[in-house]
């Protein structure tokens, strides 16, 4: 895997930021994808599922036309499907049941110092992070 | 359809963030969180750059009675510190440290076209489907 320059991720940031300051100030709500996904596919109570489907195929749109235009991302996925599925079951999971993401409780809740998301992104960073130790370094001896 | 024209177009610009700042490459979050490892900041970055103009607008959300394009703000305003915020933090973050993906880049990662992200995101939509048939099943 190539080194990016820091000019890359902190631009992007910025857009992520954009578009959550923008949505709250616009359509009073908090951009978390993992609400806005449960929305769109009639998995959430409450959300409307009209406003989760419209961003979510912005996003979809936007990742589309930033690829082809802006940056081609590379993609190094070394997980074996299994892998894949157990952890997708995971993240869907988990972040309903604590209700939020990185972007929702990462971003947004860490922007209005919300203390549940400084206990939820404190803590789904720290086991993130024990996780990729233990599979790398106790597991994988790396 | 004022708010769902905004909605799209906050959409652009997350999964437009999500491709330019490379949180779509699993291996680049992996990197970032191997802190025991060849440490990649970043996601520090990203992290970082998306508070900026976030914490303004939460600032400016203060002297706003309503929303510019909505009757009322629908922010959660519960402060508790519960068994389900922390057990799915748990969760969530032993799925991420898994794979290296959250649910973000991964619809994102979806435009590449790389079957493993649909293999991951109909995973995750499938955990969600389970949330809501076991623990959020009220009605």
């Amino acid at each position: 895997m190539e080194p990016i320059s820091f000019i890359w991720p902190l631009t992007g940031g910025l857009l992520v930021g954009l578009s959550a300051g923008l949505y709250l100030l616009a359509n009073g709500r908090v951009a978390g994808i993992s609400g806005l996904t449960a929305a769109a596919t009639g998995l959430s109570r409450g959300a409307p599922r009209s406003l989760g489907l419209a961003f979510i195929v912005g996003l979809l749109i936007g990742a589309a036309v930033a690829s082809t235009l802006i940056r081609q991302p590379v993609l190094t996925v070394t997980s074996s499907v299994g892998l894949l599925v157990v952890g997708g079951l995971l993240v869907g999971f988990g972040t309903r049941w604590g209700s939020g993401c990185t972007s929702g409780h990462g971003v947004c809740g860490l922007a209005r110092l919300s203390p549940r998301s400084l206990v939820a992104t404190g803590g789904f960073m720290a086991v993130a992070a024990l996780t990729v130790f233990v599979v790398r370094h106790i597991i994988g001896g790396a | 359809m004022v708010r769902l024209a905004i909605a799209v177009f906050c959409g652009l610009l997350f999964g437009a963030g999500m491709v330019i700042s490379d949180m779509v490459n699993p291996e680049r979050v992996l990197a970032f969180l191997d802190v025991a490892g060849a440490w990649d900041p970043s996601l520090a970055f990203v992290m970082g750059g998306a508070l900026i103009p976030s914490s303004i607008a939460y600032l400016i959300r203060r002297r706003m009675d309503a929303p510019v394009a909505a009757e009322t703000f629908h922010v959660p305003e519960s402060r508790s510190i519960d068994l389900p915020l922390v057990g799915g933090a748990i969760v969530f973050g032993l799925g991420w440290g898994l794979v290296g993906l959250c649910p973000g880049p991964a619809l994102a990662a979806l435009t590449t076209g790389a079957w493993q992200a649909f293999v991951f995101v109909g995973a995750m939509l499938a955990g969600m489907v389970v949330f809501r048939l076991t623990v959020d099943r009220k009605s």
